[in-house]
Parts: C-alpha cells; structure tokens; sequence
C-alpha cells in the first residue's frame, strides 16, 4: 500500500472508531477535552507506526489499548493529589485487561460510554451551537474542517467552538454519566434536539446558495440511528429517526433541476425515496410499539408518514393530518405548529378557514420574522382570489428570508399573482 | 454517500448450501454492528439461481430464460445498502465483515448515483458556485 492510501485507511479507522475510543478514555480520565487529546495521541502513533507494520487485524482494539495505556501515563503524571485517580485508572484498565473476552466485556461498557459521551456533548451548560459543533466532532467523528464547511463558517470559529465547549464542560466538572429519572427525560430531549438541528440546517440550509445540503442530513440519520440503538425504549428516538428517514426520503423530489425548492404536493412521488420511506415507516412502528403516549417526534413522524403513504397528493389525508397537529399543539403548544395546522386545516376543509386561524396569528411576536406566515397567508389569499393582497404577501415573504432560492421562488409567487 | 455491497455467489451458495451455525452467528453480530454504527440501510440474502428468471430484450423482443445460470462468479448471493462517508469507510466496515461464504468468496461494493452526479445540479455553474463559497470561506479564515 502507497503511504497516503496508508494515511486514508488510518483517518477511516479513525472515523469508524474514535467516538467510541474518546467515550471509553473520558470514563477513566473524566475530561472530553484530555480524553480526546490522549485518543489524538494514539492516532498520530498509529500513523507512525502503520505504515512500517501495516494495520493491525482490528484497528479498533489497537487504538483503544494504546489510548488506554497514555491514560494510565497521564494519570500517573498528576500530582499527588490525583493518586486516587491514577490508582483507579489503573485499576480499571488493568481489569479490563485481563477478561478473557476482551472485545465481548468492553462491548457491553462501549454502549454505556457512548451514550455517556452523548449527553456530555449535549450538557446543558453548552450553548446549542456548541452542543452542535460538539456532537458532530466528537460522536459524528467530522473533523473541525468539515463541520465549518457544513455549516458555511471559517474553520477558526468552530475550532474555538469546539475548544470553549470542552474547556466549559471542564470547568463545570460536568459528570460523565447518563442521567437518571426525570434528568433523563429533558437531557435526551436536548440530544433529539441537537440532532434534528443538525438534520434541519442540511435539509433546509438557513444562509447560503444551496437549499439542501444532503451530507449534513446524512450525518444527523446516523446519529440518530446510533442513539436509537443506544436507547431502544425511548419512543422519541426511534420518532425522530423516523421523522428524519421520512423527510430524508423526499430529498430529491424537493429540488428542481436548477436548485430551486419544490413544495411538497407538487413534488413528483416517483423520486422519493422507498428504502427510507420503508426505513421511517419501520422506526415509527418501533415507536408505537415502546410507547403508546406519542411524544412531539413521534406525532411530526406520523404527519409525515400520512404524505409518505398517500400515492398521490390527492390521497393525503389531511383531516388525519390536521388532528395531528392539534394533539402536537396540546403538547407543545407553538405558533408554528398552529400555522401547519391552518395549513391542514384549508386543505381539509378551504382556505376560507385556513385564513381565519392564520389571521389569529398575525401578532404571534415568535412569528414575526417567519417568512413562512405571510407565504402560507399568501397562498390562502391566493386560493380565494384575493390576488393584490396575495402578491404583497409573497413580496414580504420574499423579502424575510435570506436563502436565495426560496427567494426566488417567492418572487415568483408574487408575480403569477400579477400577472393572472 | 450510499453503496449497495454485492455478495458474489460461489460453488455452494448456488447449490443453496445453508451456511453453519458460527456463520450465522457471525453475520447476525457483524449486522447489529453495522445497525448501531447507524450505516446499514437493508440487506438480503438471494436465493439460488435455480429459482431465479432473467428476461433477455431484443430490441422489441423479450424472451424470458429460466435459471440456473452458468457463469457462478457473476452473479449475486446477497446485497446490503449502507449508508456511508467514503469508499475508504465502506471498504475498512467490509474488511470487518465474516467471510459470508466457505472457502474462498469476493464482495464488491459500488457507490449509488447521488442526486448530484447528474442533471443540472453538477452543471459547470454549479461547480463553479462551489468553488465560488469554498473562496468565500477561505477568505473568511
């Protein structure tokens, strides 16, 4: 093997495996930020050493062991204070060490640690952008580069980022464990929400050229995949992994040939995806089947599995959908799930009653500088022939939203109402 | 980037030889950790050409053949779709994989067509905007 194909082959193992070897590091070291110091150290001997050795058979175990040893060196170095530790430390790497099985035994904690390393990542005493950038560092294993690339921003302000983010855990002394009882229940909430953030900015790109950025949507399935897995009876992961599969699906059908968005109930249903629609369908039951409270996840998943299931957009049965979206509403009451329901609703039943539960949310201050309340406002206007007002709509929309492309398509909204 | 992973079928897969209990075993461990790692989007085992049909077109003409088909090291005994980043990792997550078959066997694996390996949106406008944002972000540095 070439010595850069080496290097690619270290960086893929690298990825594969680094998660886990970070959360199983920060269990005995009880620091992200050293615990992903000490795993970056064993990768750069595993790229000394590889391409004199070749790789070894599992790559995975290597980097672990080596890890775990420069743990019980850094330990070691500690003051005298941290002899505790450094004993602890020890200790558990040495009984590690001696299980016969070693791969079957350090699988059982690897999922424990994982799911440790997801609510660090998470910690309430991060901001949410940290929280992002932290996520997708260290349990979607994307480099520091990758993450400003996705998210359009120079690579020095996610690298300080990321670097505040472990400092602030640090400081905080955040525990590396998963929470318990009502705890559980508000940190995995953040979690979902950090990965359906990241599903969102790929799939509905907030600034920049492009709509869709299909990578980033990519990367929030697989999270939340790997934490469905994690937490199996939690029916909201396995929701919002629906949700995600389901949205995921109609990626295709959503742009037209020039990059512009394409609206759901023109889009053409022959390119949506089946494996993911199959895929979403699937986790949605796994959901029902955990729970039978449906969570806010669950409820988008089953609004979007009624437009997955219709074969055409005629078949959508929006009475069901509508309902939907009032019990979402009692959960979690919000103005934007109440401008979807108006849109369910003047589907099922005219945009004359659409309008009338739009219109209540006029001086909704959340909705201030949704683009999307003067366009669905727009489009009942439009529906009933009210096309001077109508057009004035769009042009408003147009002018609240920054994605060039959803601008285009509003101004050209307005004009058909001109021009009819 | 998506990849379908094609189990080529051997000397025993398409006299419908059950694979043993360890291999079985095996495979089910090696498929839940591809489920946890989140990239394993199906996956199926073929039965053997035997049972299988293939319909040759010519021109207008269909003729419809029956199997079993001769040339063993071309066809299929089971496929998965997997959800990857690269080729690399799609290669490093097979090297992980048992061999599915006694004895010698090969698995290939081919990348999907992705939305943007055709149409408008690989236009040389669109490269260009690329190229144009990856400029942008440089600049910002």
């Amino acid at each position: 093997m070439a010595a850069t194909e080496i290097h690619r082959t270290i960086e893929t193992v690298w990825r594969i495996e680094s998660a886990r070897v970070i959360a199983g590091l920060t269990r005995i070291v009880r620091d992200v930020g050293v615990a992903e110091e000490l795993a970056q150290d064993a990768l750069l001997i595993a790229l000394q050493k590889w391409p004199e050795t070749g790789i070894p058979d599992n790559p995975g175990a290597w980097l672990m062991g080596t890890a775990k040893h420069r743990a019980v060196d850094y330990l070691r170095r500690g003051t005298l204070a941290d002899r505790k530790n450094e004993d602890l430390g020890r200790e558990m790497v040495e009984k590690e060490m001696q299980v016969p099985d070693l791969a079957a035994a350090m699988d059982d904690t690897i999922g424990d640690d994982m799911l440790r390393l997801v609510f660090i990542a998470c910690h309430p005493v991060l901001s949410t952008e940290a929280q992002v950038a932290l996520t997708l560092r260290l349990l979607g294993g994307l480099t520091t580069d990758e993450i400003a690339r996705a998210y359009l921003l120079p690579e020095a302000t996610i690298a300080q980022r990321i670097v505040r983010a472990k400092r602030g855990l640090s400081e905080a002394r955040a525990p590396f464990e998963v929470p318990r009882g009502e705890d559980f229940k508000a940190r995995l909430s953040s979690v979902l929400q950090v990965i359906y953030l990241i599903f969102n900015e790929g799939y509905s790109a907030s600034s920049g050229d492009d709509w869709m950025r299909p990578a980033l949507c990519e990367d929030a399935l697989r999270l939340g995949r790997i934490l469905a897995e994690l937490v199996p009876n939690e029916a909201e992961a396995h929701g919002l992994v629906a949700l995600m599969e389901l949205q995921a699906s109609r990626t295709k059908a959503r742009v037209g040939p020039a990059g512009e968005p394409i609206l759901l109930m023109e889009q053409d249903r022959a390119k949506w995806d089946g494996l993911l629609i199959q895929r979403g369908l699937a986790a949605l039951a796994r959901a029902e089947k955990v729970s039978a409270e449906p969570g806010p996840y669950v409820i988008q998943a089953e609004i979007a599995a009624c437009h997955a299931r219709a074969r055409t957009a005629d078949e959508t049965d929006w009475l069901r959908i509508a309902a939907l979206y009032g019990q979402l509403a009692q959960i979690s009451p919000s103005p934007v799930i109440e401008l979807n329901r108006a849109v369910a609703v003047s589907m099922a039943s005219g945009p004359a009653e659409g309008l009338e539960l739009v219109d209540r949310l006029q001086n909704e201050p959340a909705l201030r500088s949704y683009h999307l309340l003067p366009s669905v406002r727009g489009d009942f206007l439009k529906k009933l022939g009210r096309l001077e007002e109508a057009r004035a709509e769009f042009e408003r929309a147009a002018s609240m939203t920054r994605n060039s492309q959803e601008q285009a398509l509003l101004r050209e909204r307005a004009r058909e109402c001109s021009d009819s | 980037m998506r990849v379908m992973v094609i189990v080529k079928a051997t000397q025993d897969s398409e006299a419908g030889v059950m694979p043993s209990k360890e291999l079985v075993t095996a495979m089910g461990n090696y498929n839940e950790e591809l489920v946890k790692a989140g990239i394993m989007l199906a996956g199926d085992g073929l039965k053997p050409s035997s049972q299988g049909k293939r319909v040759r077109f010519t021109g207008t003409k269909r003729t419809v053949i029956d199997g079993p088909f001769a040339e063993t090291k071309e066809l299929i005994a089971g496929y998965w779709m997997w959800q990857v980043r690269s080729m690399e990792e799609a290669v490093e997550w097979l090297k992980r994989c048992p061999n599915p078959m006694p004895g010698e066997s090969e698995v290939e694996i081919r990348p999907v067509y992705e939305m943007t390996d055709f149409g408008e949106n690989f236009t040389p406008e669109a490269r260009e905007k690329e190229e144009r944002l990856r400029k942008n972000i440089a600049a910002k540095k």
